[in-house]
Order: C-alpha cells, then sequence, then structure tokens
C-alpha cells in the first residue's frame, strides 16, 4: 500500500485554513494575525529544512553522520531543560544536567528499541533511529524539565526543614529524598495521562499519521504501543537523571544544603 | 583544666572568621552581639552546614576524620528559626524515643497532645521548644543552640533555661547564642561577644 502523496496544490488549499484564523484575527480584532502568519511560515521553513536534512542524511547511510545529528538534537533539548526552571544552578552544572539527562534517557531507550524491537538492518539505518530520538527526545525534554524545575524550586522552598533534618545528624541523601521522589513523580505524571488517554481520549500523532499514510491500524497500533512504552521507559530515565544530579550538585562531600550553587 | 570538649582552630570562611575556641565538657559559652556580627555562621561553620576551612575537634577526634552526618549527631545545632519535614509533629522524633520526647516536651511546658498534632498548629513558641526537644533526646556531646528561648515567655524561658542547666551538670557542652544579656549572665560559664566576624572575650 502506497501512501497518498500530497501536491503543492493540495497543501495550498489547507493554508487557506491559516489565511481564514488571519481573517478572523483580523475581524474580531484578536491582533494575532501577524503571529498566525509568521509562526505558520516558521513552520513551513523548519519543516522543510528538517526534511531536507533528513533526506540528505538518509542519503549519506552513514552512522557517523546519523549520530552527529542525533547528538545535535540531544544538545537542543538539553538546551530547552536547562532554559526551564525558575531557579537555575549556577555554572556550566545546569547546562550539563539538562544535555546529559536527556541524553542517557535517549540513547537508553532508543538504543534498546533498535536493538531489540524494531531490528532495522542494520540496527543504526538512520530511517529508523533519527525519528525515533526524535519522538523519544519531545517526551524526555519535558519530563526531564518538570523534574528538575520541581527539584530545585522544591528544595529551595524548604530550606529549613532539610537543613534541620541535616543538623541532626540525618544524611543529605535522607533530607532530599522526598523531593526527589516528587521531582520524579512530576516528570512521570505527563507519560501516565498521555497512556491513560490513548485511543480513548486523543488519537496519538504517529497513529494517525501512519494510518493517514496508508498502514494497516493493527500495524499502527503495535507501532504506537512500543512507542508508548519507550517513551514511558525514557521519561522515567530523564526524570530521575535530573532530579538525582540536581540533588547531587546541591551539596559537596561534607552532606551540606548548598543553595549558594543556585542562582 | 579538664580537657576541651569542643576545641576549634582558626576556624574560617570568607564571611566571618578565623575562630579559635575551646569549650570545657559541661562548659556553656554565651555568644552575644548585633545582629548580622556572624554569630549565627560561627555556629554553623561548627556544625560544618556551611563551607568552611580550619579543624574542629570534639575531645580529641577532628572532624574531618568522621562523617558529616556522624559529626552533626554528636554535635548539634538548633537553628533560632525552627524547620521542619513532615506534617505530624511525632514524624519529626525519633520512632523509638517516643516516651523521653513526651517528658522532655512536658518539662518545658509543650502540652503532650500537640505531640500527636500537625505541625501547622504549633504556635512558633511552641515550635521552637519541641526542635529543642528534638535535638535533645539524642543526647549529643555539644549543643549549638541558636537563640533557643528568643519566641519564649518568661514561664517557658525558666523551665528551659533549668533543662540546659540539668544537661550542662550531666557533662554536655553548649555554645549559646542570646540576646539577652541576663540569660548570658545566667547560663553562661565564658562569655563572648562577636563583631563583624570576631570573637572576643567580654
Amino acid at each position: 500500500m502506497n501512501p497518498i502523496s500530497l501536491t503543492p496544490i493540495d497543501i495550498a488549499i489547507a493554508a487557506s485554513l491559516i489565511l481564514l484564523d488571519a481573517a478572523l484575527s483580523l475581524l474580531l480584532r484578536l491582533r494575532l494575525h501577524v503571529q498566525i502568519l509568521t509562526a505558520a511560515m516558521r513552520m513551513v521553513v523548519q519543516l522543510v529544512a528538517i526534511g531536507f536534512v533528513l533526506r540528505f542524511v538518509f542519503s549519506l547511510d552513514n552512522p557517523a553522520a546519523t549520530l552527529l545529528l542525533v547528538l545535535l538534537m540531544v544538545l537542543v533539548a538539553g538546551r530547552e531543560v536547562a532554559a526551564r526552571p525558575e531557579h537555575r544552578l549556577r555554572g556550566y552544572s545546569h547546562l550539563v544536567i539538562g544535555i546529559s539527562s536527556v541524553g542517557f534517557a535517549t540513547f537508553t531507550t532508543a538504543l534498546l528499541a533498535l536493538t531489540t524491537a524494531i531490528r532495522p538492518q542494520p540496527w543504526y539505518a538512520p530511517q529508523y533511529a533519527i525519528p525515533l530520538a526524535g519522538i523519544i527526545l519531545g517526551n524526555v525534554l519535558n519530563s526531564a524539565s518538570l523534574s528538575l524545575d520541581s527539584l530545585l524550586d522544591t528544595v529551595r522552598r524548604e530550606r529549613l526543614g532539610i537543613e534541620a533534618r541535616l543538623a541532626l545528624g540525618t544524611s543529605f541523601h535522607d533530607a532530599v529524598a522526598p523531593f526527589v521522589r516528587g521531582a520524579i513523580r512530576r516528570g512521570l505524571l505527563p507519560i501516565i495521562n498521555q497512556m491513560s488517554a490513548a485511543g480513548v481520549v486523543t488519537l496519538p500523532g504517529i497513529m494517525t499519521g501512519q494510518i493517514l499514510a496508508g498502514l494497516d491500524p493493527m500495524e499502527a497500533v503495535k507501532y504506537q504501543i512500543l512507542l508508548m512504552f519507550l517513551l514511558s521507559g525514557g521519561s522515567g530515565l530523564s526524570a530521575l537523571a535530573a532530579a538525582y544530579m540536581a540533588a547531587w550538585r546541591l551539596t559537596d562531600e561534607r552532606q551540606r544544603l548548598r543553595l549558594d550553587r543556585l542562582q | 583544666m579538664m580537657r576541651a570538649a569542643l576545641s576549634v582552630k582558626q576556624l574560617r570562611s570568607p564571611l566571618a572568621g578565623p575562630f579559635d575556641f575551646e569549650l570545657a565538657a559541661g562548659a556553656c559559652a554565651a555568644v552575644s552581639g548585633p545582629s548580622g556580627s556572624g554569630k549565627s555562621l560561627f555556629l554553623r561553620m561548627i556544625a560544618d552546614l556551611d563551607p568552611n576551612e580550619g579543624e574542629v575537634f570534639l575531645g580529641a577526634v577532628p572532624r574531618s576524620s568522621m562523617p558529616a552526618t556522624r559529626w552533626r549527631h554528636n554535635v548539634v545545632y538548633v537553628a533560632a528559626q525552627s524547620g521542619w519535614w513532615a506534617d505530624k509533629v511525632i514524624d519529626h522524633f525519633p520512632p523509638d524515643c517516643r516516651a523521653r520526647s513526651t517528658t522532655l516536651a512536658e518539662r518545658l511546658g509543650v502540652p503532650v497532645d500537640l505531640l500527636d498534632a500537625a505541625v501547622v498548629r504549633l504556635s512558633t513558641g511552641e515550635k521552637q521548644r519541641l526542635a529543642l526537644v528534638r535535638a535533645l533526646v539524642g543526647e549529643p556531646a555539644v549543643l549549638l543552640l541558636d537563640e533557643p528561648t528568643a519566641a519564649l515567655d518568661e514561664h517557658a524561658v525558666t523551665l528551659t533555661e533549668a533543662l540546659l542547666r540539668e544537661r550542662l551538670a550531666n557533662g554536655t557542652s553548649i555554645v549559646l547564642v542570646t540576646h539577652d544579656p541576663d540569660q548570658a549572665l545566667r547560663l553562661g560559664t565564658r562569655r563572648y561577644r562577636m563583631a563583624a566576624g570576631k570573637l572576643e572575650a567580654a
């Protein structure tokens, strides 16, 4: 079964909906028309660009090029994670935590999927590795940033309680354990919501895309289930990594609470 | 003279010190001085809660030779503003120390049923006394008390001082930061003044 290929005219017709939005904005004085048009343009330019990049990397079929692109995606995602929290760690450690938590989670889950469940030939084939890394990154970015934000925020707010425990001889690990747990919990909630709503409230994007592209619904469903498992694994790992690394950064060899390392 | 229970050698940080200081077993050093002069910092540095350099000894044992947790178990800092980490008061006390905690709370004039209450129900003064009880049940060798009676009425101050005096008689050493010159006279075996991060005998 071949996917129905879209012609420029098909897309132009759909683009008229953007003009409809803009017209609405003018009519109702929402003052959003410029934003709608620029966002739509940006989206088109970005997606066409990534289309060319993907086509290029696919044609290279070189593991090093694939790895480089994935690393680049990890860097961008890690930067986003680091940019979210209201309170940040001083120096490079903040960025390092963002990048390594999403990188670790993405590589672990993507490698697992590529070498066991999906098994393309070769396992690092860019057509599989890059989109898979991309979708995992998108989710993992979310969970890592929620977890990091939650940990830094709660530890800062609960300073008195944490220091009271430290002062009584409790280890730093025990004193911050509730906040590490809370942060990981926070990072896992979105994927739990996503899984509970899948198929009932929402038709997940990947599945919809595959069905539209002509795949049998049951095949699409199997892929979606696999992806959900990967995403939940990735979310857990990245939330865990972000929370533990941030907590570790907030203490030192004498198990003090080092809030001076927060901006 | 008895060997010092606590000795502080060249304890310093960019913000305060250097401090050289000795405290005998059963002695109480009363430290007073204006706000922001480094009194709390001094206590926190001894407890190793703030970054610092220098050495502190408990008896003959250097602080650097033991894990921070064991040090703070023996040398307990009680902050001026008490911190709480669980919803219920009782969860802040070691589970096997309930009877002793109750006795101590009672001696400080805290209604015993408050032990089973929620922390949000405590008044500032009750919190301050229960934070002291929490530190006392572990029977540390050294207590670092940061204005332990600041939020207490006269009667509660009397009860608290009586309990501290009893601890001193049993050999506990206390570094007491206080704004009350009379309290410094009542409890302090030696009195010090902190000014601009320097400690001097008063």
